[in-house]
């Protein structure tokens, strides 16, 4: 059992825990020089988030590719990171899953060894420091660019940043989108967005713009009706993270496709 | 150079066991119970910001009484050791049992071998994922493993409060039934306990990842109504 005294306690963050422990963190498998560019390491796509009235709406495909293969087919991109926030990748797979593991358990150890849980833009910045840390893999080809949006139980509104591979943190106004689709996805939102979006249409425009980047991009899966894959689209609001059913996905999809096929 | 004093081991162990006891039975006891959907921990603590009651686990809470510094430590390594352990293996690996031993390794480690004892009681709580692998251990400031089943009483006055329990508690109680149990054995018959001056926590099988669950002053209310 881990006891520490007192001017040597890591406090509430659980990386560095782990490092007063001996064990190392994500962070160091960056002192390796691992030739990343030589290496075929499978790439995750295209993520968006944007706001409406109630709080963020957050989608991404479930493709990932190691060149010009298909890797995953069900990959989660869009993970929750704790009751009222939520997390997307885009980068190479296994730093940026690695990231997001030790994300998860960093908000809840922080939540447990304080008794209450970080601040919305805390968190953000604990996300900020991760990329940060990973600065050395991404310069050997492991980039890890996620975006982070939650809800801000302190101001009462929806909020969203996103990341550059140095761990530069954008607080972003209305959406935001990561990834190699992300051009196609980010013109459908601007063209689609308005700031009092209910959450059933951020919900379609979120959908509706995946769709449009898996259009144009040969990194990013559409629908999938055959397997019964869906996008991961998730609603953050007051209430905390809900994830979107695949019915009521297939649902929508059936609807942009028939849109698509009667123009 | 002056020789100290020969004190028999006997009456050191005694000293500081007296010394532990008296530090203990100043505070104010806490039960947990039993009841059909998981534990529920009932604490009398007029705090509402300094916890005897916390979460360590996605299954596993942490109860303490005595001295608050000395506890809340102890929270905290076992919140660390429990993160470390499922980070290192999995979630599923983590179990109360093997926290209860640490913790009866470090408080009998500073039992002998501190200046003075931890004047703490302890209780570390699991929920199973059925009915029967439901775990309560009840550790001593001398590291002493006490494991219980239905219920557990700790803190100042705890026997008395034990008995009580040990009336009342009958299986297949329900989340209300279960707090009014817990405090009314607290209060015992000679005294009322205000709903103001309970800290509630449950752990719930019906809860999902994390089992552990704050009932706040509202809910509890209306669980007492």
């Amino acid at each position: 059992m881990p006891f520490f005294t007192p001017g040597d306690d890591p406090g509430s963050s659980f990386p560095e825990l782990l490092r007063r422990i001996g064990l190392t963190s994500h962070s160091s498998m960056a002192a390796s020089s691992v030739p990343g560019h030589e290496l075929s390491i499978p790439h995750a796509t295209t993520c968006v988030a944007l706001k409406y009235a109630d709080g963020v709406v957050m989608a991404g495909d479930r493709r990932a590719t190691s060149g010009n293969l298909i890797s995953h087919r069900a990959m989660e991109k869009v993970v929750q990171a704790d009751r009222h926030s939520a997390v997307a990748i885009a980068g190479a797979a296994g730093p940026a899953m690695e990231m997001v593991k030790m994300f998860q358990l960093q908000l809840e150890h922080y939540e447990k060894v304080e008794g209450n849980s970080l601040s919305l833009e805390g968190k953000a910045n604990q996300l900020s420091s991760m990329v940060r840390g990973n600065l050395p893999a991404a310069m050997q080809g492991m980039v890890v660019v996620p975006i982070f949006a939650g809800f801000d139980l302190r101001r009462s509104t929806g909020r969203l940043w996103d990341f550059d591979a140095t761990g530069g943190r954008y607080e972003e106004r209305d959406f935001v989108s990561t990834g190699s689709g992300s051009l196609h996805a980010s013109t459908v939102i601007k063209v689609g967005f308005t700031p009092d979006l209910s959450r059933d249409e951020a919900i379609q425009l979120a959908c509706r713009s995946l769709w449009e980047a898996a259009d144009a991009d040969s990194a990013t899966g559409g629908p999938d009706a055959v397997r019964g894959i869906y996008p991961v689209v998730a609603a953050i609001d007051v209430d905390g993270w809900a994830r979107i059913d695949d019915d009521d996905l297939a649902a929508r999809f059936d609807t942009i496709r028939e849109e698509a096929s009667s123009r | 150079m002056s020789q100290p004093f020969y004190v028999a081991p006997e009456q050191m162990m005694k000293d500081r066991a007296d010394y532990a006891r008296k530090g203990i039975a100043r505070g104010r006891a806490l039960v947990a119970v039993r009841y059909d959907e998981g534990l529920v921990i009932v604490a009398e603590n007029g705090s509402d910001t300094l916890r005897k009651v916390s979460e360590i686990y996605d299954r596993i809470a942490f109860a303490g009484v005595g001295k608050y510094n000395e506890f809340d430590q102890l929270r905290v390594a076992g919140v660390r050791a429990a993160d470390l352990k499922g980070f290192q293996y999995s979630r599923d690996d983590v179990d109360a049992r093997s926290l209860a031993n640490s913790y009866a390794q470090m408080l009998g480690n500073i039992f002998t071998h501190e200046m003075k004892p931890m004047e703490v009681e302890i209780l570390v709580a699991e929920v199973g994922l059925e009915e029967d692998g439901d775990q309560m251990f009840h550790l001593l400031y001398d590291g002493t493993v006490v494991d219980e089943r239905d219920y557990a009483a700790i803190g100042g006055d705890a026997e008395a409060v034990r008995e009580r329990l040990a009336e009342s508690w009958t299986a297949g109680l329900d989340l209300s039934a279960a707090i009014r149990v817990g405090l009314d054995a607290l209060s015992g018959p000679d005294r009322e306990i205000s709903a103001s001056e309970l800290e509630v926590a449950e752990l719930s099988r019906g809860n999902g990842r994390r089992c552990f669950t704050r009932i706040d002053a509202t809910a509890l209310a209306s669980l007492l109504a």
